[in-house]
């Protein structure tokens, strides 16, 4: 039997998939959820094989939600107009329904995920999808995170600073660190330029945080934030804070 | 003082007409003093047809070229050689068609007094002209100004209101489509109220001022179509008072707003929410207050006014000259939207 999810935020938007779904009889539904919160419990619970996802959702976005989970089931994503997820999906090879969408698309679709899922290299693609697009412009005022079941929602301007920790980047705010798996050159492509500064290999600082730069050692220096944490600066790391911060 | 006045043709005329009259003047003065009649016409027909054609040439020149503010010795210095000349010019011509020797005795001795009047006639010949078309290209000049700023104004005001949101039209086809299916009577239905809506929207009048009743109606369509996409999430509290209800408001003003409280109320949280509309009349202003809760914790980095409410706030100020209209508060998880609609009253 396929394990299905479908999360979408408008209940007439998952009732029609359910209708859509009736003739598979080898497909059932394990769970409807209203938004991407839900959507995460239950994937983790479920291990689907197939979710239809919504882009528009509340609080964080089908991307967002992709973004928590550590392997991503394969995806049919639902959309009514999102100009940058329609060409991501395009990019990534992965099929998309545009609402409103005929039972002839929606079984165009089930087809096309029968043919992937039966070669290995199908699935893939979601990681990358996924990376390109959380790349969007819009979205880089904040990262979500999840720890066990808890979702968090960090604003740019919450963020301490990041520091590299083997394939994760480990993000330091006021309450605490979390970790997410990014990498460094992935935060330093996104975010605001203008505020982040990669002032090391290892890290990454908020300009608005910095409240000293002390000599260290050699060559190096230290900065040190408002919260206390000294954060090293390279060499290389130094003249680029330096430029930023006008100095 | 319309275009009219100044066209060329009549102005020439005037002129001619002017000239024609002095002309008589001079040459009745100089019967008067006790030369010919045929002297005294010769004299002046002589000196003044002159003294008009260095006048029309001087609005020639004028009309195409005009020496900035600061350059007005340039005109004067240029008007003193003209005046000049033309002395020169008259003396040599009289001189050729009069001999009477008391003549050009008198025509010798009136030199001076002939040069200090073509300076002054072919100096306000220049003035009035230098002024007439700086003042005729300033007008043309503010006018055209004024025309482009009304056409990027229509057009600006045009495009903000046409910013339905594809999201809306996409998701609530959607909704029918599903409906379809299990409840046709309900799809037809909100086929309806969705072509009744789009029908509002489709009014091509930016400016036109509505009742806030009719206002209210609309909103109410779009509402109920939220409302069947929702589900049980959204509810809505519509209130208003007795006075404000003949209000005027601008068309399509409040919807965007609605639907941005919905917007953001929605998908800040993900319990059920309230949207709170609630208009007043107050000091001959129309209140108009649209409450959504959000999540502080969550709720992205917005501002200034943000929150998808800019092209209201710029709405606002093409139709009414105010940036203050537009006023938004957030405390206690409840975003407060407030629009002031001045009331004109006869």
């Amino acid at each position: 039997m396929i394990k299905a999810i479908l999360i979408d935020d408008e209940p007439l938007a998952r009732s029609i998939l359910v209708e859509y779904l009736q003739p598979y009889s080898d497909i059932s539904i394990v769970q409807e959820c209203g938004d991407g919160f839900e959507g995460v419990k239950a994937i983790t619970q479920h291990q689907p094989d197939l979710i239809f996802l919504d882009v528009q959702m509340p609080k964080i976005n089908g991307f967002e939600m992709l973004e928590l989970i550590d392997t991503p089931p394969a995806v049919i994503f639902t959309t009514a107009f999102d100009d940058f997820a329609m060409k991501a999906f395009e990019a990534h090879a992965i099929d998309y329904l545009l609402k409103p969408f005929s039972k002839e698309r929606f079984d165009k679709a089930i087809k096309k995920w029968r043919e992937r899922h039966e070669k290995p290299e199908g699935k893939a693609s979601v990681q990358s999808l996924i990376e390109s697009a959380t790349n969007q412009p819009d979205q880089h005022n904040r990262v979500v995170v999840r720890t066990g079941n808890k979702i968090r929602i960090i604003p740019m301007h919450e963020i301490h600073y990041m520091e590299a920790d083997d394939d994760y980047v480990k993000i330091h705010t006021a309450d605490g660190s979390y970790l997410k798996k990014k990498t460094m050159s992935y935060f330093e492509d996104v975010l605001d330029k203008m505020q982040f500064v990669r002032v090391h290999r290892s890290f990454m600082i908020q300009i608005q945080q910095v409240t000293r730069i002390e000599p260290y050692e050699k060559e190096g220096h230290l900065a040190i934030l408002k919260s206390g944490a000294r954060v090293p600066i390279s060499k290389t790391g130094y003249p680029k804070l330096k430029s930023i911060l006008g100095i | 003082m319309q275009a009219p006045a100044f066209s060329n043709k009549r102005m020439y005329l005037f002129i001619i007409l002017l000239w024609v009259i002095w002309a008589t003047l001079q040459a009745w003065a100089l019967a008067w003093s006790g030369f010919p009649f045929q002297t005294a016409i010769i004299d002046s027909a002589v000196s003044n047809g002159l003294l008009m054609i260095i006048g029309l040439s001087i609005r020639n020149v004028l009309r195409y070229y005009r020496p900035g503010k600061g350059r007005f010795f340039y005109l004067f210095a240029w008007n003193f050689c003209i005046a000049a000349i033309w002395v020169g010019v008259v003396k040599w011509a009289l001189s050729q068609l009069l001999t009477d020797p008391t003549y050009l005795a008198f025509l010798y001795k009136s030199l001076p007094v002939r040069f200090f009047i073509a300076f002054l006639m072919t100096g306000w010949m220049a003035l009035i002209h230098w002024l007439l078309f700086t003042f005729e290209e300033n007008r043309e000049n503010e006018k055209r100004k004024a025309d482009a700023d009304k056409l990027s104004k229509d057009a600006e005001l045009y495009k903000l209101r046409q910013q339905l949101q594809p999201h809306f039209l996409f998701n609530s086809l959607n909704s029918i489509s599903s409906l379809t299916g299990s409840r046709p009577e309900e799809a037809r239905h909100m086929i309806q109220q969705l072509a009744d809506f789009l029908r509002g929207t489709l009014k091509n009048d930016e400016k036109m001022l509505v009742s806030l009743e009719e206002e209210l109606h609309y909103l109410q369509l779009y509402l109920d179509i939220e409302k069947v996409r929702f589900g049980h999430r959204l509810s809505t509290e519509v209130k208003h008072d007795e006075t404000s209800i003949n209000d005027q408001v601008p068309q399509m003003l409040l919807q965007p707003i609605v639907e941005n409280a919905i917007k953001f109320g929605l998908y800040d949280t993900t319990g059920t929410v309230t949207i709170t509309i609630d208009t007043k009349s107050i000091n001959g202003n129309l209140i108009l207050t649209i409450q959504n809760p959000f999540d502080p914790q969550t709720s992205q980095s917005r501002s200034g006014t943000g929150f998808g409410l800019s092209s209201i706030q710029r709405r606002l100020y093409l139709l009414y000259a105010r940036k203050d209209l537009i006023e938004t508060k957030a405390e206690n998880n409840l975003f407060t939207t407030t629009v002031t609609i001045p009331q004109i009253h006869d």
